[in-house]
Protein backbone atom coordinates (compact mmCIF):
# COMPACT_ATOMS: atom_id res chain seq x y z
CA UNK A 1 0.00 0.00 0.00
CA UNK A 2 0.58 3.80 -0.38
CA UNK A 3 1.16 5.63 3.13
CA UNK A 4 0.71 9.62 2.51
CA UNK A 5 2.07 11.01 5.21
CA UNK A 6 1.35 15.45 6.72
CA UNK A 7 3.85 17.07 8.06
CA UNK A 8 4.30 20.39 9.58
CA UNK A 9 7.48 23.03 10.25
CA UNK A 10 6.88 24.43 13.62
CA UNK A 11 8.89 26.03 16.72
CA UNK A 12 10.97 23.29 18.40
CA UNK A 13 9.46 22.43 21.59
CA UNK A 14 12.20 23.12 23.68
CA UNK A 15 11.95 26.85 22.71
CA UNK A 16 10.60 29.24 24.67
CA UNK A 17 8.04 30.94 23.23
CA UNK A 18 7.96 34.63 23.59
CA UNK A 19 5.00 37.29 22.47
CA UNK A 20 6.01 40.14 20.55
CA UNK A 21 6.21 43.52 22.37
CA UNK A 22 3.06 44.70 19.62
CA UNK A 23 0.81 41.33 20.87
CA UNK A 24 0.62 40.69 16.87
CA UNK A 25 1.68 37.35 17.08
CA UNK A 26 4.47 35.07 19.05
CA UNK A 27 7.90 35.79 17.92
CA UNK A 28 9.55 33.45 15.24
CA UNK A 29 12.51 35.62 14.30
CA UNK A 30 15.69 33.28 14.51
CA UNK A 31 13.83 30.92 16.79
CA UNK A 32 15.24 27.00 16.06
CA UNK A 33 12.37 25.28 14.24
CA UNK A 34 11.46 21.28 13.42
CA UNK A 35 9.34 18.96 12.74
CA UNK A 36 6.13 18.88 14.69
CA UNK A 37 6.87 15.96 17.64
CA UNK A 38 2.96 14.40 16.69
CA UNK A 39 3.49 14.42 12.66
CA UNK A 40 7.60 12.89 13.49
CA UNK A 41 5.58 9.99 15.29
CA UNK A 42 3.36 9.51 12.22
CA UNK A 43 6.42 9.81 10.03
CA UNK A 44 7.74 6.72 12.19
CA UNK A 45 4.54 4.77 12.10
CA UNK A 46 4.92 4.84 8.11
CA UNK A 47 8.36 3.92 7.77
CA UNK A 48 8.02 0.96 10.45
CA UNK A 49 4.76 -0.50 8.19
CA UNK A 50 6.97 -0.12 5.09
CA UNK A 51 10.36 -2.39 6.83
CA UNK A 52 6.97 -4.50 7.83
CA UNK A 53 6.68 -5.11 4.00
CA UNK A 54 2.77 -3.42 4.76
CA UNK A 55 3.47 -0.53 2.42
CA UNK A 56 5.36 -0.23 -0.55
CA UNK A 57 6.02 3.75 -0.34
CA UNK A 58 5.53 6.28 1.79
CA UNK A 59 4.83 9.88 0.75
CA UNK A 60 5.03 12.75 2.74
CA UNK A 61 3.84 16.23 2.29
CA UNK A 62 4.22 19.16 3.87
CA UNK A 63 2.14 22.90 3.32
CA UNK A 64 4.27 26.19 4.09
CA UNK A 65 6.96 28.51 3.00
CA UNK A 66 10.31 26.93 0.89
CA UNK A 67 11.77 26.15 4.57
CA UNK A 68 9.65 23.60 5.06
CA UNK A 69 11.58 21.21 2.81
CA UNK A 70 13.58 21.48 5.87
CA UNK A 71 11.43 19.00 7.60
CA UNK A 72 10.26 17.40 3.98
CA UNK A 73 13.87 16.70 4.16
CA UNK A 74 13.76 15.45 7.74
CA UNK A 75 11.04 12.98 7.18
CA UNK A 76 13.12 11.42 3.96
CA UNK A 77 15.86 11.19 6.00
CA UNK A 78 13.71 9.25 8.70
CA UNK A 79 12.99 6.77 5.98
CA UNK A 80 10.07 8.37 3.83
CA UNK A 81 10.56 7.66 0.03
CA UNK A 82 9.55 11.49 -1.96
CA UNK A 83 8.07 14.28 -0.80
CA UNK A 84 5.44 16.95 -1.99
CA UNK A 85 6.18 20.88 -0.74
CA UNK A 86 3.02 22.76 -0.91
CA UNK A 87 4.45 26.16 -1.15
CA UNK A 88 2.39 29.21 0.21
CA UNK A 89 3.31 31.99 2.36
CA UNK A 90 0.29 32.34 4.16
CA UNK A 91 -0.61 30.63 7.23
CA UNK A 92 -3.17 28.83 5.77
CA UNK A 93 -5.95 27.56 8.25
CA UNK A 94 -6.92 23.67 9.02
CA UNK A 95 -9.76 23.89 7.04
CA UNK A 96 -7.37 25.37 4.06
CA UNK A 97 -4.95 22.69 4.90
CA UNK A 98 -7.62 19.66 5.04
CA UNK A 99 -8.67 20.78 1.17
CA UNK A 100 -4.79 20.76 0.03
CA UNK A 101 -4.47 17.51 1.69
CA UNK A 102 -7.76 16.44 -0.01
CA UNK A 103 -6.88 17.60 -3.60
CA UNK A 104 -3.51 15.51 -2.67
CA UNK A 105 -5.09 12.39 -1.36
CA UNK A 106 -7.28 12.26 -4.92
CA UNK A 107 -3.98 12.60 -6.78
CA UNK A 108 -1.77 10.14 -5.16
CA UNK A 109 -5.10 7.62 -3.80
CA UNK A 110 -3.59 5.96 -0.37
CA UNK A 111 -4.48 3.49 1.48
CA UNK A 112 -3.81 5.02 4.50
CA UNK A 113 -3.17 8.91 5.81
CA UNK A 114 -0.97 9.07 8.96
CA UNK A 115 -1.13 12.54 10.56
CA UNK A 116 0.17 14.17 13.68
CA UNK A 117 -3.04 15.09 15.77
CA UNK A 118 -2.36 18.50 16.38
CA UNK A 119 0.49 21.07 15.74
CA UNK A 120 2.31 22.57 18.93
CA UNK A 121 2.28 25.84 17.80
CA UNK A 122 -1.67 26.35 16.87
CA UNK A 123 -2.65 23.52 18.99
CA UNK A 124 -6.15 23.39 16.89
CA UNK A 125 -6.29 19.20 16.56
CA UNK A 126 -8.55 19.87 13.32
CA UNK A 127 -6.77 18.89 10.39
CA UNK A 128 -7.19 14.69 10.50
CA UNK A 129 -10.52 14.43 11.25
CA UNK A 130 -11.45 17.81 8.24
CA UNK A 131 -9.27 15.56 6.06
CA UNK A 132 -11.71 12.28 7.02
CA UNK A 133 -14.63 13.59 6.26
CA UNK A 134 -13.75 15.67 3.11
CA UNK A 135 -12.36 12.70 1.51
CA UNK A 136 -15.00 10.09 3.08
CA UNK A 137 -13.07 8.03 4.96
CA UNK A 138 -12.98 6.70 8.18
CA UNK A 139 -10.72 8.13 11.05
CA UNK A 140 -8.98 6.80 13.79
CA UNK A 141 -7.55 9.88 15.83
CA UNK A 142 -4.99 9.75 19.00
CA UNK A 143 -3.76 6.54 18.47
CA UNK A 144 -1.97 4.41 20.09
CA UNK A 145 -2.00 1.34 18.19
CA UNK A 146 -1.79 0.90 14.21
CA UNK A 147 -2.74 -2.85 13.37
CA UNK A 148 -3.22 -3.06 9.23
CA UNK A 149 -5.37 -6.44 8.33
CA UNK A 150 -6.14 -7.16 4.81
CA UNK A 151 -8.26 -4.34 4.16
CA UNK A 152 -8.99 -2.90 7.59
CA UNK A 153 -6.63 -1.22 10.05
CA UNK A 154 -7.30 -1.40 13.76
CA UNK A 155 -6.55 1.69 15.63
CA UNK A 156 -6.54 1.84 19.59
CA UNK A 157 -7.36 5.23 20.35
CA UNK A 158 -6.16 7.25 23.76
CA UNK A 159 -9.75 8.73 25.14
CA UNK A 160 -10.45 10.39 28.40
CA UNK A 161 -11.84 7.37 29.87
CA UNK A 162 -9.15 4.34 28.90
CA UNK A 163 -8.45 2.99 25.36
CA UNK A 164 -11.20 2.80 22.11
CA UNK A 165 -10.33 0.18 19.60
CA UNK A 166 -11.84 0.98 16.19
CA UNK A 167 -11.67 -0.92 12.91
CA UNK A 168 -11.48 0.93 10.35
CA UNK A 169 -11.95 0.03 6.18
CA UNK A 170 -9.56 0.82 3.98
CA UNK A 171 -8.35 3.65 2.40
CA UNK A 172 -8.27 5.15 5.82
CA UNK A 173 -7.20 8.46 8.12
CA UNK A 174 -4.85 8.02 11.19
CA UNK A 175 -4.01 10.23 13.69
CA UNK A 176 -1.28 9.91 16.26
CA UNK A 177 -0.89 10.06 19.83
CA UNK A 178 2.87 10.28 22.15
CA UNK A 179 2.81 6.78 22.61
CA UNK A 180 1.96 5.27 19.16
CA UNK A 181 6.00 5.21 18.82
CA UNK A 182 9.64 6.66 19.83
CA UNK A 183 10.85 7.91 16.34
CA UNK A 184 14.58 7.20 15.21
CA UNK A 185 17.32 9.48 15.00
CA UNK A 186 18.01 10.18 11.48
CA UNK A 187 21.60 8.49 10.02
CA UNK A 188 24.02 10.66 8.65
CA UNK A 189 23.98 8.19 5.61
CA UNK A 190 20.45 8.93 5.72
CA UNK A 191 20.72 12.57 5.71
CA UNK A 192 22.75 12.53 2.80
CA UNK A 193 20.80 10.03 0.81
CA UNK A 194 17.62 11.80 1.59
CA UNK A 195 19.10 14.85 -0.39
CA UNK A 196 18.57 12.74 -3.26
CA UNK A 197 15.00 11.24 -2.91
CA UNK A 198 12.42 13.33 -5.31
CA UNK A 199 10.36 16.50 -3.53
CA UNK A 200 8.13 18.12 -5.58
CA UNK A 201 6.71 21.72 -5.39
CA UNK A 202 3.29 22.77 -6.07
CA UNK A 203 0.97 25.91 -4.99
CA UNK A 204 -2.51 25.55 -3.48
CA UNK A 205 -3.26 27.37 -6.44
CA UNK A 206 -2.15 24.46 -8.50
CA UNK A 207 -4.96 22.68 -6.47
CA UNK A 208 -7.16 24.78 -6.63
CA UNK A 209 -7.48 25.86 -2.86
CA UNK A 210 -8.09 29.12 -1.45
CA UNK A 211 -5.89 29.75 1.46
CA UNK A 212 -7.86 32.60 3.20
CA UNK A 213 -9.28 32.30 6.75
CA UNK A 214 -12.22 33.78 8.08
CA UNK A 215 -10.63 33.42 11.45
CA UNK A 216 -8.56 36.14 12.10
CA UNK A 217 -6.33 36.84 15.27
CA UNK A 218 -6.89 40.10 16.98
CA UNK A 219 -3.84 39.93 19.63
CA UNK A 220 -1.74 37.44 21.31
CA UNK A 221 -0.74 37.84 25.13
CA UNK A 222 1.41 36.09 27.50
CA UNK A 223 -0.85 34.10 29.72
CA UNK A 224 -1.09 35.67 33.81
CA UNK A 225 1.70 34.80 35.22
CA UNK A 226 1.43 32.65 38.39
CA UNK A 227 4.02 33.90 41.22
CA UNK A 228 6.00 31.55 43.88
CA UNK A 229 4.18 31.57 46.70
CA UNK A 230 5.70 30.57 50.04
CA UNK A 231 8.40 27.17 50.83
CA UNK A 232 6.51 25.72 54.22
CA UNK A 233 9.21 24.09 56.64
CA UNK A 234 7.20 20.49 56.96
CA UNK A 235 3.84 18.97 56.73
CA UNK A 236 2.22 20.11 59.76
CA UNK A 237 2.56 24.02 58.67
CA UNK A 238 1.65 22.67 55.38
CA UNK A 239 -1.84 21.24 56.21
CA UNK A 240 -2.40 23.95 58.70
CA UNK A 241 -2.08 26.50 55.73
CA UNK A 242 -3.88 24.34 53.43
CA UNK A 243 -6.44 24.23 56.08
CA UNK A 244 -6.63 28.02 57.52
CA UNK A 245 -5.21 30.01 54.56
CA UNK A 246 -6.02 28.66 51.86
CA UNK A 247 -9.32 27.31 53.22
CA UNK A 248 -9.14 24.00 50.42
CA UNK A 249 -8.93 21.51 53.40
CA UNK B 1 -30.71 32.58 16.57
CA UNK B 2 -30.45 29.93 18.64
CA UNK B 3 -26.97 27.46 19.76
CA UNK B 4 -26.50 24.18 19.84
CA UNK B 5 -24.49 22.23 22.62
CA UNK B 6 -23.50 18.91 22.13
CA UNK B 7 -23.64 16.41 25.37
CA UNK B 8 -20.41 14.81 26.10
CA UNK B 9 -21.53 11.93 28.12
CA UNK B 10 -21.29 8.19 28.46
CA UNK B 11 -25.18 7.03 27.67
CA UNK B 12 -25.82 6.96 31.69
CA UNK B 13 -24.48 10.34 33.18
CA UNK B 14 -23.71 13.57 31.71
CA UNK B 15 -19.99 14.20 31.90
CA UNK B 16 -20.01 17.47 33.73
CA UNK B 17 -17.56 19.37 31.59
CA UNK B 18 -21.17 19.81 29.35
CA UNK B 19 -22.39 21.96 32.28
CA UNK B 20 -19.05 24.21 31.95
CA UNK B 21 -19.55 24.30 28.22
CA UNK B 22 -22.99 25.72 28.95
CA UNK B 23 -21.77 28.56 30.48
CA UNK B 24 -19.35 29.07 27.74
CA UNK B 25 -22.64 29.09 25.20
CA UNK B 26 -24.36 31.55 27.59
CA UNK B 27 -22.07 33.58 27.00
CA UNK B 28 -22.59 33.37 23.46
CA UNK B 29 -26.94 33.51 23.16
CA UNK B 30 -29.83 32.94 25.05
CA UNK B 31 -31.52 30.24 23.16
CA UNK B 32 -29.75 27.14 23.79
CA UNK B 33 -30.76 23.83 22.57
CA UNK B 34 -28.62 20.45 23.96
CA UNK B 35 -28.17 17.43 21.43
CA UNK B 36 -27.82 13.87 23.64
CA UNK B 37 -26.85 11.58 20.91
CA UNK B 38 -26.35 7.86 22.24
CA UNK B 39 -27.86 4.59 22.78
CA UNK B 40 -30.38 4.14 25.61
CA UNK B 41 -29.70 7.51 27.24
CA UNK B 42 -32.49 8.79 28.07
CA UNK B 43 -31.53 9.72 31.58
CA UNK B 44 -29.11 11.59 30.30
CA UNK B 45 -31.58 13.97 27.85
CA UNK B 46 -33.77 14.23 31.45
CA UNK B 47 -30.37 15.55 33.44
CA UNK B 48 -29.71 17.65 30.32
CA UNK B 49 -33.05 19.08 30.68
CA UNK B 50 -33.05 20.24 34.54
CA UNK B 51 -29.89 22.65 33.55
CA UNK B 52 -30.16 26.30 33.89
CA UNK B 53 -30.44 28.08 30.69
CA UNK B 54 -31.33 25.19 28.28
CA UNK B 55 -34.31 25.72 26.36
CA UNK B 56 -34.90 22.19 24.45
CA UNK B 57 -33.20 19.19 24.69
CA UNK B 58 -32.70 17.12 21.48
CA UNK B 59 -32.58 13.34 22.25
CA UNK B 60 -31.04 10.82 19.53
CA UNK B 61 -31.14 7.81 20.71
CA UNK B 62 -30.25 4.91 18.25
CA UNK B 63 -27.33 2.71 18.50
CA UNK B 64 -25.46 4.20 15.67
CA UNK B 65 -24.70 6.85 18.38
CA UNK B 66 -23.99 4.17 21.39
CA UNK B 67 -19.86 4.67 21.25
CA UNK B 68 -20.38 8.43 19.85
CA UNK B 69 -18.13 7.44 16.62
CA UNK B 70 -17.06 10.94 15.09
CA UNK B 71 -18.80 9.62 11.21
CA UNK B 72 -22.14 9.08 12.75
CA UNK B 73 -22.19 12.08 15.39
CA UNK B 74 -20.68 14.62 12.92
CA UNK B 75 -23.32 13.57 10.31
CA UNK B 76 -26.44 13.93 12.58
CA UNK B 77 -25.12 17.27 13.78
CA UNK B 78 -24.51 18.42 10.89
CA UNK B 79 -28.04 17.87 9.61
CA UNK B 80 -29.59 19.63 12.58
CA UNK B 81 -26.88 22.24 12.53
CA UNK B 82 -27.71 24.39 9.71
CA UNK B 83 -30.13 26.66 11.95
CA UNK B 84 -27.92 27.35 14.87
CA UNK B 85 -25.60 30.55 14.75
CA UNK B 86 -23.14 28.24 17.11
CA UNK B 87 -22.50 24.73 17.64
CA UNK B 88 -20.43 24.06 20.74
CA UNK B 89 -18.87 21.39 22.55
CA UNK B 90 -16.78 20.40 25.40
CA UNK B 91 -13.01 19.71 24.00
CA UNK B 92 -13.05 16.59 25.28
CA UNK B 93 -11.57 13.71 23.37
CA UNK B 94 -15.37 13.41 22.04
CA UNK B 95 -15.77 16.21 20.85
CA UNK B 96 -12.17 17.10 19.57
CA UNK B 97 -12.75 13.74 17.47
CA UNK B 98 -16.02 14.56 15.95
CA UNK B 99 -16.05 18.84 15.73
CA UNK B 100 -14.00 19.49 13.30
CA UNK B 101 -15.86 17.49 10.90
CA UNK B 102 -18.88 19.56 11.43
CA UNK B 103 -16.78 22.19 10.56
CA UNK B 104 -15.58 21.11 7.36
CA UNK B 105 -18.92 19.63 6.52
CA UNK B 106 -20.12 23.12 6.82
CA UNK B 107 -17.40 24.30 4.90
CA UNK B 108 -16.35 26.50 7.65
CA UNK B 109 -13.05 26.81 10.35
CA UNK B 110 -13.75 25.80 13.56
CA UNK B 111 -12.54 27.63 16.85
CA UNK B 112 -10.90 25.04 18.85
CA UNK B 113 -10.39 24.95 22.91
CA UNK B 114 -11.63 28.35 23.59
CA UNK B 115 -11.10 29.68 27.69
CA UNK B 116 -13.06 32.67 27.36
CA UNK B 117 -15.86 34.65 25.09
CA UNK B 118 -15.32 37.99 24.50
CA UNK B 119 -18.59 38.27 22.47
CA UNK B 120 -20.48 36.08 20.31
CA UNK B 121 -17.91 35.92 17.43
CA UNK B 122 -14.37 36.65 19.77
CA UNK B 123 -13.09 34.06 21.77
CA UNK B 124 -9.61 33.65 23.47
CA UNK B 125 -7.83 30.88 23.08
CA UNK B 126 -4.36 28.72 24.29
CA UNK B 127 -1.75 28.10 21.41
CA UNK B 128 1.88 27.49 22.20
CA UNK B 129 0.89 25.16 24.97
CA UNK B 130 -0.50 27.85 26.97
CA UNK B 131 2.79 29.94 26.50
CA UNK B 132 0.63 32.33 24.49
CA UNK B 133 -3.30 33.50 24.75
CA UNK B 134 -4.37 34.11 21.34
CA UNK B 135 -7.85 36.63 20.78
CA UNK B 136 -9.34 34.96 17.31
CA UNK B 137 -12.59 36.65 15.89
CA UNK B 138 -14.64 34.11 13.99
CA UNK B 139 -16.74 35.26 10.73
CA UNK B 140 -17.98 32.04 9.71
CA UNK B 141 -22.05 32.26 9.56
CA UNK B 142 -22.14 29.30 11.69
CA UNK B 143 -19.35 29.10 14.48
CA UNK B 144 -18.07 25.72 15.22
CA UNK B 145 -16.92 25.44 18.83
CA UNK B 146 -14.91 23.71 21.22
CA UNK B 147 -14.44 24.92 24.84
CA UNK B 148 -11.93 24.05 27.81
CA UNK B 149 -13.96 23.48 30.31
CA UNK B 150 -12.12 24.34 33.29
CA UNK B 151 -11.89 27.28 32.02
CA UNK B 152 -15.32 27.73 33.16
CA UNK B 153 -17.92 27.73 35.91
CA UNK B 154 -20.57 24.97 35.59
CA UNK B 155 -24.47 26.13 35.51
CA UNK B 156 -26.42 24.79 37.91
CA UNK B 157 -27.66 21.02 37.27
CA UNK B 158 -31.17 21.93 38.59
CA UNK B 159 -33.67 24.25 38.44
CA UNK B 160 -34.36 23.96 34.34
CA UNK B 161 -37.06 22.75 32.82
CA UNK B 162 -36.52 22.11 28.78
CA UNK B 163 -38.51 19.95 26.89
CA UNK B 164 -37.09 16.88 25.37
CA UNK B 165 -37.69 15.90 21.31
CA UNK B 166 -36.65 12.96 20.06
CA UNK B 167 -35.12 13.29 16.70
CA UNK B 168 -35.04 9.87 14.63
CA UNK B 169 -32.51 10.63 11.97
CA UNK B 170 -29.81 7.77 11.87
CA UNK B 171 -26.50 8.14 10.03
CA UNK B 172 -24.60 4.58 9.92
CA UNK B 173 -21.30 4.47 8.71
CA UNK B 174 -20.72 1.12 7.24
CA UNK B 175 -16.60 1.91 7.60
CA UNK B 176 -16.06 2.11 11.14
CA UNK B 177 -16.74 -0.83 13.63
CA UNK B 178 -16.05 -0.34 17.44
CA UNK B 179 -14.03 -3.30 18.68
CA UNK B 180 -13.87 -3.10 22.26
CA UNK B 181 -12.74 -0.18 24.88
CA UNK B 182 -11.07 -0.72 28.07
CA UNK B 183 -12.14 2.09 30.54
CA UNK B 184 -10.10 2.63 33.53
CA UNK B 185 -12.07 1.59 36.52
CA UNK B 186 -11.41 3.89 39.13
CA UNK B 187 -13.52 4.45 42.35
CA UNK B 188 -11.84 7.81 42.28
CA UNK B 189 -13.30 11.07 40.77
CA UNK B 190 -12.70 11.59 37.24
CA UNK B 191 -9.11 13.46 36.84
CA UNK B 192 -10.81 16.25 34.75
CA UNK B 193 -13.43 16.74 36.98
CA UNK B 194 -12.17 16.33 40.26
CA UNK B 195 -11.67 19.12 43.00
CA UNK B 196 -8.44 18.00 44.48
CA UNK B 197 -5.93 16.10 42.59
CA UNK B 198 -2.77 14.59 43.30
CA UNK B 199 0.22 13.94 40.83
CA UNK B 200 3.06 12.33 40.66
CA UNK B 201 6.51 12.45 38.74
CA UNK B 202 9.60 10.76 38.18
CA UNK B 203 10.21 11.32 41.61
CA UNK B 204 7.80 8.37 42.39
CA UNK B 205 10.93 6.35 41.08
CA UNK B 206 8.59 3.35 40.32
CA UNK B 207 4.85 2.53 39.43
CA UNK B 208 4.30 0.45 43.25
CA UNK B 209 5.36 3.71 44.78
CA UNK B 210 2.23 5.38 43.63
CA UNK B 211 0.38 3.34 46.31
CA UNK B 212 1.88 6.41 48.40
CA UNK B 213 -0.22 8.59 46.71
CA UNK B 214 -3.63 6.76 46.14
CA UNK B 215 -3.46 6.92 50.65
CA UNK B 216 -3.16 10.03 50.42
CA UNK B 217 -5.71 10.59 47.82
CA UNK B 218 -8.24 8.51 49.40
CA UNK B 219 -8.29 10.81 52.58
CA UNK B 220 -8.70 13.87 50.32
CA UNK B 221 -10.87 12.16 48.00
CA UNK B 222 -8.43 13.24 45.25
CA UNK B 223 -7.74 12.16 41.56
CA UNK B 224 -4.66 10.78 41.18
CA UNK B 225 -2.74 12.02 38.05
CA UNK B 226 0.95 11.83 36.77
CA UNK B 227 3.38 13.98 34.76
CA UNK B 228 4.32 13.01 31.26
CA UNK B 229 7.50 11.93 32.58
CA UNK B 230 6.26 9.14 34.83
CA UNK B 231 4.46 7.67 32.23
CA UNK B 232 7.07 7.85 29.59
CA UNK B 233 9.23 5.71 32.15
CA UNK B 234 5.98 3.53 32.45
CA UNK B 235 4.87 4.02 36.20
CA UNK B 236 1.43 4.50 35.02
CA UNK B 237 -0.87 4.59 32.17
CA UNK B 238 -0.68 7.47 29.68
CA UNK B 239 -4.92 8.23 30.51
CA UNK B 240 -3.50 9.94 34.08
CA UNK B 241 -1.47 12.07 32.51
CA UNK B 242 -1.55 15.60 33.28
CA UNK B 243 -0.21 17.82 30.97
CA UNK B 244 -0.28 19.94 27.73
CA UNK B 245 -0.13 16.01 26.10
CA UNK B 246 -2.44 14.56 28.62
CA UNK B 247 -5.72 16.03 30.66
CA UNK B 248 -5.58 19.70 31.33
CA UNK B 249 -7.33 19.89 34.59
CA UNK B 250 -7.90 23.34 37.17
CA UNK B 251 -8.73 21.49 40.40
CA UNK B 252 -9.12 23.34 43.72
CA UNK B 253 -6.01 21.77 45.25
CA UNK B 254 -3.51 20.61 42.83
CA UNK B 255 -0.68 18.66 44.48
CA UNK B 256 2.80 18.01 42.76
CA UNK B 257 5.24 15.42 44.05
CA UNK B 258 8.08 14.44 42.80
CA UNK B 259 7.20 16.66 39.75
CA UNK B 260 10.18 19.23 38.57
CA UNK B 261 7.65 21.19 36.26
CA UNK B 262 8.00 20.94 32.76
CA UNK B 263 6.66 23.58 30.99
CA UNK B 264 4.81 20.90 29.55
CA UNK B 265 3.30 19.34 32.71
CA UNK B 266 2.14 23.05 33.93
CA UNK B 267 0.83 23.82 30.71
CA UNK B 268 -1.67 20.99 31.61
CA UNK B 269 -2.18 22.57 35.65
CA UNK B 270 -1.24 25.87 35.85
CA UNK B 271 -4.93 27.18 36.61
CA UNK B 272 -5.62 25.02 39.45
CA UNK B 273 -7.02 27.27 42.18
CA UNK B 274 -3.93 26.50 44.65
CA UNK B 275 -0.54 24.76 43.90
CA UNK B 276 0.97 22.47 46.68
CA UNK B 277 4.74 21.07 45.47
CA UNK B 278 6.67 18.39 47.64
CA UNK B 279 10.10 18.10 45.77
CA UNK B 280 13.54 17.36 47.06
CA UNK B 281 15.32 19.80 45.19
CA UNK B 282 14.26 23.05 46.50
CA UNK B 283 15.19 24.27 42.46
CA UNK B 284 12.67 22.86 40.66
CA UNK B 285 10.27 24.79 38.66
CA UNK B 286 7.51 23.64 40.09
CA UNK B 287 8.27 25.67 42.66
CA UNK B 288 7.95 28.77 40.86
CA UNK B 289 4.01 28.46 40.35
CA UNK B 290 3.38 26.85 43.42
CA UNK B 291 1.36 28.44 46.56
CA UNK B 292 2.60 26.01 48.60
CA UNK B 293 6.34 24.09 48.53
CA UNK B 294 7.75 21.74 50.61
CA UNK B 295 10.85 20.92 50.07
CA UNK B 296 11.08 17.10 51.07
CA UNK B 297 12.03 13.96 50.36
CA UNK B 298 8.52 12.53 49.07
CA UNK B 299 9.03 9.44 50.57
CA UNK B 300 9.26 10.63 54.26
CA UNK B 301 6.39 13.82 53.27
CA UNK B 302 3.75 11.34 52.07
CA UNK B 303 3.75 9.25 54.79
CA UNK B 304 3.59 11.89 57.53
CA UNK B 305 0.67 13.87 54.76
CA UNK B 306 -1.32 10.76 55.11
CA UNK B 307 -1.04 10.88 58.74
CA UNK B 308 -1.80 14.50 59.22
CA UNK B 309 -5.03 14.17 57.29
CA UNK B 310 -6.22 11.35 59.45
Amino acid sequence: MKILVAVKRVIDYNVKVRVKADQSDVDLSNVKMALNPFCEIAVEEAVRLKEQGTAEEVVVVSIGPKSCQEQIRTALALGADRGIHVETDEMPDSLAVAKILNKLVAEEAPQLVILGKQSIDSDNNQTGQMLAALSDMPQGTFASEVKVDGDKVEVTREVDGGLQTLALSLPAIVTTDLRLNTPRYASLPNIMKAKRKPLDVKTPADLGVETGSKISVLKVESPAERSAGIKVADVAELVEKLKNEAKVL
Amino acid sequence: MSILVVADHDNKALNPATLKTLTAAQAMGDDIHVLVAGENCADVANEVAKAAGVSKVLLADNAAYGHQLAENLSALVVSLGKSYSHIVASATTTGKNFMPRVAVLLDVAQVSDIIAVESADTFKRPIYAGNAIATVKCDEAIKVITVRSTAFDAVAAEGGSATVESIDDVFASDKVTFVGEQVAASERPDLSAARVVISGGRGMQNGENFALLEKVADKLGAAIGASRAAVDAGFVPNDMQVGQTGKIVAPELYIAVGISGAIQHLAGMKDSKVIVAINKDEEAPIFSVADYGLVADLFEALPELEKALS
